[in-house]
Parts: C-alpha cells; structure tokens; sequence
C-alpha cells in the first residue's frame, strides 16, 4: 500500500474537475456552500477582499477555524499557506486538510523558495500566470494549478490574462521543433522534461482551475470556455448579497458553459455582485500577483 | 457499435470518457437530460457525490436516468457514482439513484492524507489491479442479489476486518476506487461486457 503518491495527489484535482472551490471563513459558511454544490472549501480566517482591506502581514488561519469547518462539512477542506512558509503547511497537514494552497493571497515568508511541495503526504495547489511559473510550481511539487488573476477584486480581466498567456505559452511550445526546447525551458525558466512532456500532450500535467476575481455566472463560464477545468471563487460569494443563490448560479455555470439560455436564466436575479476594484487603481507593490517567483 | 454516455457535471469523467474511447466504444459526455436520449450504458464518475446529486436533481436528470437503470441499462459508478447508486448512504439524505441495495459510508478511510493505492485482487479479472481510493467509500452491508467482486484488509487502515469495495448486482457494477486514474482498462472492459452482444 502506498500513500501520498503524485497519483492520489493529482487524482483528488481530477475529482474536483467542472466544479467550483470556494473561500469560506465560519463553519455556516461552509454548510452554505455545501449545500450550494461547492465541490470543496477553503478555509480562511478572511477572504480576499478583507484581506486587501485589511492591509498588514496575512497569515495562515487560526487552526481552530479550520478545524470547525473541517468539521461542518463533508466535502474536502483546503487551506492556504504562506508562500515558502513550509512549517504552516506542515501544521495544515497535522490538521488533516484535504488540499494546501501555497498562496500569493497571504503574505510569502520567503522572497527565493516555494515549499517544497514533494515531501508532503497531503497535496498542493499554487498560482500562476504563465506557463513557466507553472511548471517550476509542478517540479516543486503542486498537484493542481490555477491562474493567480487579481485575489479580492471581483475583476476577471487579471484570471483572463493569465489563463490566455498559459495557453499561449502552451501553443507556442507545441508548435516549437524538438531541438528549440530546450532553450524555451531556459527562457521561461521551468524543467526541460516537463515542457517535453507538456509538448507531448499538448496540456498541462495536471488540473488547471481558475481564481482571482472570479464574480459572477457569466465569469465563471468565460474561464471554463477559456479551457480551465473548474473555478475557484474567493471573495465572489460571501461578498454579495444572496451568496446561497449565486453560489448555486455559478455551479450551474460551471457545468453548462456552453448554453447561454440556461446561463441567462440562472443569472437573474442574484442580488448584489459584490464591489469590484478597477487594477490600475491598486498600487503595483500591493498587487497580490506579483507575489511568487 | 455502443454509445457509452458518461455523466459529466463533475469530477473525473474525462478520464472515463478516455478509457472507454481507448477500448473503441462511442462515447457521449452527458451535461442535459436530453443528452440521455439514446446511449446504451452510463458511467457515474468520480468526483462529489453531493454535487453530482445536487445538479441532477436542479437539472431534472435524476430521474429519467433511475428509470433507465432500472429498465435494465448497464451502469458503472466509481467512488462517487458508487455513493449515488447506493440505496442507503450513512449519515446523509443527499440526492441519489438508490437502485444499488447496499448501504455506503462516505470518507470512510479518512482525508486525503489517508487516501492509498494498492494491488487488488477483483474477481473475475485474471490478476490483480492497481487500486486507486481517494477519500474512498465503503460498503458496508449488501443485500442477498449483490455479487461481491472485492474486498480490502482493514488492519492496514486503523480498522479490523475485510470491507467491500467492488461489486455486481444485476445491470449495476460499482467500485469505491479509481480504474480510470490508471492505464489498465480491464475492468472498464469487464463493464462494456455487460452490455447486451
């Protein structure tokens, strides 16, 4: 018998596929989103949007939080560790939380080096926004890969980008001659034998969800059309103002993209979206994407 | 040749959708209750058992595809197809096909740091197969007509005992882990054998 394997890491990605994570901070919250058809929750202490607001060191949440909300639901439990910060992640692996997020959203504790996310039983998602950041995330480890876009804004165009410059790294990878590779790989600064392999299969080797700004039915369908394979949504949901109803909109949109009849019906009617920022209006040095390298 | 439909609201469908096409049988992805029109056997993947439940249920699908089943189609559900099959399901009124008379406890291994992956002995199938169980159910009480294809030990998970982990009633096949995460399609095989010739 073998555990913590990249299969059972990667495979519980898999099984999250065509659905929607979402950021919840009490165990009420979480029941919601289980109800609403969350195919899993992150537990946070604050989402996003409080987070930007609150300004200051963002760190781990209080275990206790976590625990409650491990507790409140059946679905699995991912919390977010600081960038680097590898004694966080071992304490959300003592907690048993199903999934980590190395996450730009909190303050990194290391300015050089990820975790290394390999020598962990339980496993992790992080951020990217290009297909280098990406597979230098995967060497390290990551089981699960989703665009940073802009965290707390309620503005897609940052998830958009960064999903767009993943597959365009990816096309033009494909379309490169064999012998080319190598020098790509040193360009973009990620492994030669993963970008082989991303050549060979014309995807990325592992699950690549969609976060940063995710607001609405109609955004959460834009990223699945785009070709993430799932959503998460921070700030999105708790931050409205019927978060059960849009909560179960954007299940529903994630699952039917492609109709708009039934993307229109299920957009009536949510209530306040909550507020959005405009990204030029946040200071480059307080941009959440920036944090990673 | 046979149209497979597999259902595809959420979770590891594109995996069952590639194993079955690499045995050469059709297959259709199914997101609507019109998709259902015409397929031949279903496949309930992997994934949330209460989100695929959920969206069947809001997508009127849940019980057309319960009169299929039990009009005799072959259906296969791993892990959460599993669960949703189940006609008892510990601890929980979720939404659920129920045509399965077993009864079924969800996470019953833990988290996924308890999640594992070992060879399986599951009969009928000539040697054994790598058995992939992430946040995996259990079976634990079947009824007289259900066929148990394979078990695990439990002293190896904290518990005592062997519990069931596959199984065959009828039309119905299902199985707490995961063929479609491996490269061996033999018991996706065993499954479109199931199929009338």
């Amino acid at each position: 018998m073998e555990q913590g394997t990249l299969r059972l890491k990667t495979g519980l990605a898999e099984m999250l596929k065509g659905g929607v994570i979402m950021d919840v901070t009490t165990p009420e919250q979480a029941k919601i989103a289980q109800d609403a058809g969350a195919c899993a929750v992150m537990a946070l202490e604050r989402v996003p949007a409080d987070i930007r607001a609150a300004g200051g060191v963002a760190r781990m949440a209080d275990p206790t939080i976590v625990e409650r909300i491990m507790k409140a639901v059946t679905i699995p439990v991912m919390a977010k560790a600081r960038i680097g910060h590898f004694v966080e992640a071992r304490i959300l692996e003592a907690l048993g939380v199903d999934y980590i997020d190395e996450s730009e959203v909190l303050t990194p504790a290391d300015d050089k080096h990820h975790i290394n996310k390999r020598d962990f039983t339980v496993p992790f998602v992080c951020g990217c926004r290009n297909l280098g950041e990406a597979l230098r995330r995967i060497a390290e480890g990551a089981a699960m890969i989703r665009t940073k876009g802009e965290p707390g804004t309620g503005n897609v165009i940052e998830a958009v980008r960064h999903c767009r410059q993943v597959l365009d790294d990816i096309r033009r990878l494909c379309a490169l001659p064999e012998d080319e590779v190598a020098n790509y790989a040193k360009e973009i600064g990620a492994p030669l034998e993963i970008c082989l392999l991303v050549r060979k299969e014309g995807r990325l080797p592992v699950v690549n969800f969609a976060a940063g700004g995710i607001a609405t039915p109609a955004d959460a369908a834009l990223m699945m059309q785009l070709g993430c394979d799932g959503v998460f949504v921070g700030s999105g949901i708790f931050k409205s103002g019927d978060p059960a109803k849009r909560a179960r909109a954007i299940v529903q949109a994630v699952t039917n993209y492609n109709d708009y009849k039934l993307l229109a019906e299920i957009s009536k009617d949510l209530g306040e979206p909550m507020v959005g920022i405009e990204i030029s209006a946040i200071p480059s040095a307080e941009r959440m994407q920036e944090r990673g390298w | 040749m046979a149209l497979v439909g597999v259902l595809a609201l959420q979770g590891a469908f594109r995996e069952h959708t590639a194993a079955v096409s690499r045995l050469g049988a059709d297959v259709r992805e199914l997101r609507q209750r019109k998709h259902l029109d015409g397929i031949d056997a279903l496949i309930l993947p992997g994934g949330e058992s209460t989100v695929m439940g959920k969206l069947l249920t809001e997508l009127d699908m849940l019980e057309p595809v319960r009169q299929r089943i039990a009009a005799g189609m072959p259906v296969y559900g791993s892990c959460a197809g599993l669960i949703l099959l189940c006609e008892t399901i510990e601890e929980s009124d979720q939404p659920r096909i129920g045509l399965l008379h077993a009864s079924v406890r969800r996470n019953a291994f833990g988290r996924q740091v308890d999640s594992f992956e070992t060879d399986l002995a599951v009969k009928g199938l000539d040697a054994p197969l790598r058995a992939v169980f992430i946040r995996a159910p259990l079976i634990t009480a079947v009824g007289p007509d259900v066929d148990v294809l394979a078990r695990v030990d439990m002293a190896a998970h904290g518990g005592e005992g062997e519990r069931i982990v596959a199984v065959r009633q009828g039309n119905i096949l299902a199985t707490s882990f995961h063929p479609e995460l491996t490269p061996d399609t033999r018991l996706h095989s065993a499954f479109l054998d199931m199929l009338p010739a």
